[in-house]
């Protein structure tokens, strides 16, 4: 079984569901990269998506598009990114990495060694926001082969034949892109979300995630009532943004905290 | 040379194109494939389209022979073919009417264009208003700056024009600023592309409305030369001038098809936008192509004197000709445009576009070299007007 499907496993059995958050490798600076992995998961991160900056960050919106210009500001490449999982591996074997970025500079490394140096690394998923399913076959396949896992994306605009057509090559969860827009967008609307979610259970056994637009513990807490995973990024971005470099890391694991506890909240009551 | 029938169903011309790009975009892509498919063969657009074209562009537009110019090579005959006389100035109003047509159809009341130079801004603005629709153009805080009269011009016009402050501050964030905007108002709002780059249909279907340029051309060249020409130019930067007057010249292989880059400062200063010349495959935009990118697969900062040309990926199907031979990509510097321009100034009385200028940069350095009765068609993709401040500027002039 995959890093990410025990995880969701040992989740499922405690009556929890997972918090994912998303940072870019190397913002502020790659010094701090691999200690705010370690801070996710001091925050009650269970998967770690991890940014790969890129300087066209075309489904981002401006708070995503500033981490990937300061990352790149210091020469953060794909390969320093897949470092800094095997580093972060040394001190941590059991939360799941995925690399969360766009289609160019894994084409620039070519696929097939990305996916090498992903395996080597102990990564364990890949996203590709530029790769919708119909141009990801390949790529899948050689993720396949490796036993690592292709994560797809949802939107609110996915039509049933594509919803069957992403869960068949979907691996490790499905991330629903709450909201039409960028990264970092206005508010989120629960009961189309809840009703969305159900849609998509029609058609998938996998864990479903949501994301865009859950920028506070409430939101966080009430989406965990109907998915399996809350995915947190530009607002958890915005917090590195804008601490002092000495408190990124305690700040980044004290606003994660109060997230994590929220929807433990919710596990709680639902038990009772 | 077989049937040419690119792009295929699923919008990519052998690796290229395709459609690179989030979830999110992808029903709006889904629904704009469908309403071209209806609409490219529907007698009743197609009318509008060229009613459009004849009466509010002025098409056709002419062909004309540069006689002064030609005797001044002593060598090949050159023939322009006079985008820069189209309403607005140059090519780009072609492909947006059609777009605008399909925007009307749709319902849209919004629409949106990226622009560099200004021009496609310019011309979005101007068929906005022609059609009372609403209009933001996203435009690189750098390029605006450089473009003040266009950027006026849009103003002028009605249209909002929004400057960018992301990434490098020109054409390509322009660009991805678009597409955050139609991703977010995807409803009520129809995205414009300027060229024929961008996921499929774009490529495709700007293609289709600018090969009005290359039917054109074909036909006045077999009337007043009685013969096809021996080689079709024209300047690329995105393309969309340039597969306008190749694409009905791809089936006739003994035309040979001629796109020239900006060389910029020179191809080995590193300061250029030449893609096909030395740009390698990649996914940017929305597409599989040619770009410009450094090892890690960063998109890289591009430098010509024409920001038209100012751009680091190229349309898809450039890709494909390229790879495929049918057609040959060449860079000329900066330098060498403007000497082309003044010639045509000179010579002709013609106040070419510098981008443009890169496609008679090359006409000056091939035709001295051929026989007197060889042609070459250069589409002189849009006039100057916009450039008197670079060009006065290169003189030491400040107005």
């Amino acid at each position: 079984m995959s890093r990410i499907a025990a995880t969701f496993e040992k989740l499922k059995r405690e009556g929890r569901r997972a918090l994912i958050p998303f940072i870019t490798a190397g913002d502020p600076d790659p010094a701090l990269a691999i200690p705010l992995m370690h801070a996710l998961v001091a925050g009650g991160a269970d998967v770690i998506e991890l940014g790969v900056p890129f300087s066209d960050p075309m489904a981002d919106g401006p708070v995503i598009q500033r981490s990937s210009e300061r990352a790149l500001k210091h020469g953060v490449s794909l390969k320093s990114v897949i470092g800094y999982v095997a580093e972060f591996r040394k001190l941590n074997g059991t939360t799941p990495v995925v690399l969360f970025g766009y289609a160019n500079p894994i084409e620039a490394l070519g696929a097939e060694r990305f996916a090498d140096l992903a395996k080597v690394a102990d990564a364990d998923g890949v996203l590709v926001v530029d790769y919708p399913p119909e141009e990801a076959h390949k790529l899948v396949a050689l993720l396949d082969a490796r036993a690592l896992d292709t994560v797809f994306l949802l939107s609110p605009t996915t039509d049933d034949a594509r919803l069957r057509r992403v869960a068949a090559l979907g691996r490790g969860y499905l991330y629903y892109v709450s909201l039409k827009g960028v990264t970092g967008a206005a508010n989120i609307d629960l009961a189309d979300v809840a009703a969305r979610i159900a849609r998509i259970r029609s058609f998938t056994a996998l864990p479903i995630g949501v994301g865009f637009g859950i920028r506070d513990a409430d939101t966080a807490k009430r989406i965990a009532a109907v998915a399996d995973a809350v995915v947190i990024g530009s607002r958890l971005v915005q917090e590195i943004e804008n601490s002092r470099r000495e408190q990124v890391t305690s700040n980044v694991t004290a606003f994660l905290s109060g997230v994590r506890q929220a929807m433990d909240t919710l596990a709680r009551e639902e038990v009772a | 040379m077989r049937m040419y029938d690119l792009p295929d169903a699923s919008g990519h011309f052998g690796p290229y194109g395709g459609v690179f790009v989030s979830e999110t975009l992808i029903h709006a892509l889904d629904q704009l494939k469908e309403a071209y498919a209806r609409y490219q063969a529907d007698p009743e657009f197609l009318a509008e389209f060229q009613y459009e074209l004849k009466h509010y562009v002025g098409r056709p537009s002419p062909l004309y022979h540069a006689r002064r110019w030609s005797e001044h090579f002593g060598g090949a005959q050159v023939y322009l073919k006079r985008e820069d006389l189209n309403h607005t100035g140059a090519h780009k109003i072609n492909n947006v009417i059609g777009q605008a047509l399909l925007a009307r159809r749709k319902g849209k009341p919004r629409v949106i264009a990226e622009t560099g130079a200004g021009q496609h801004g310019v011309a979005a603005a101007t068929i906005a208003a022609r059609y009372g629709m609403e209009c933001v153009v996203y435009m690189g805080a750098q390029d605006i700056r450089r473009q003040a009269q266009n950027v006026y011009r849009m103003k002028l016009l009605g249209a909002t024009v929004v400057p960018v402050e992301s990434g490098s501050k020109t054409l390509k964030d322009a660009l991805n600023e678009a597409m955050r905007d139609w991703v977010t108002n995807v409803e009520n709002t129809f995205y414009i592309i300027g060229t024929v780059a961008g996921p499929h249909p774009y490529p495709m279907m700007v293609r289709d409305f600018q090969s009005v340029i290359g039917r054109e051309a074909r036909e006045q060249m077999l009337e007043m030369a009685g013969r096809h020409p021996d080689a079709v130019l024209a300047c690329v930067g995105g393309g969309s001038n340039a597969i306008g007057i190749f694409y009905p010249y791809i089936p006739d292989e003994s035309v040979r098809l001629i796109g020239i880059e900006a060389a910029g400062y020179g191809l080995e200063s590193g300061k250029h936008a030449a893609t096909l010349c030395t740009g390698k495959a990649g996914v940017l935009h929305g597409n599989r192509t040619y770009l410009l990118q450094d090892e890690n697969g960063q998109i890289i900062e591009t430098h010509s004197i024409s920001a038209g040309l100012d751009y680091p990926g190229v349309g898809p199907e450039h890709a494909w000709l390229k790879d495929s031979g049918r057609a040959e990509y060449v860079a000329v510097t900066d330098d060498e445009a403007l000497q082309a321009f003044h010639h045509l100034c000179r010579l002709e009385g013609i106040i070419p576009a510098l981008e443009s200028s890169h496609a008679l940069a090359y006409a000056a350095k091939i035709a001295p070299r051929m026989r007197k009765d060889q042609i070459l068609l250069v589409n002189l993709s849009g006039r100057g007007d916009k450039d008197m401040h670079t060009v006065a500027e290169k003189s030491g002039i400040t107005f």
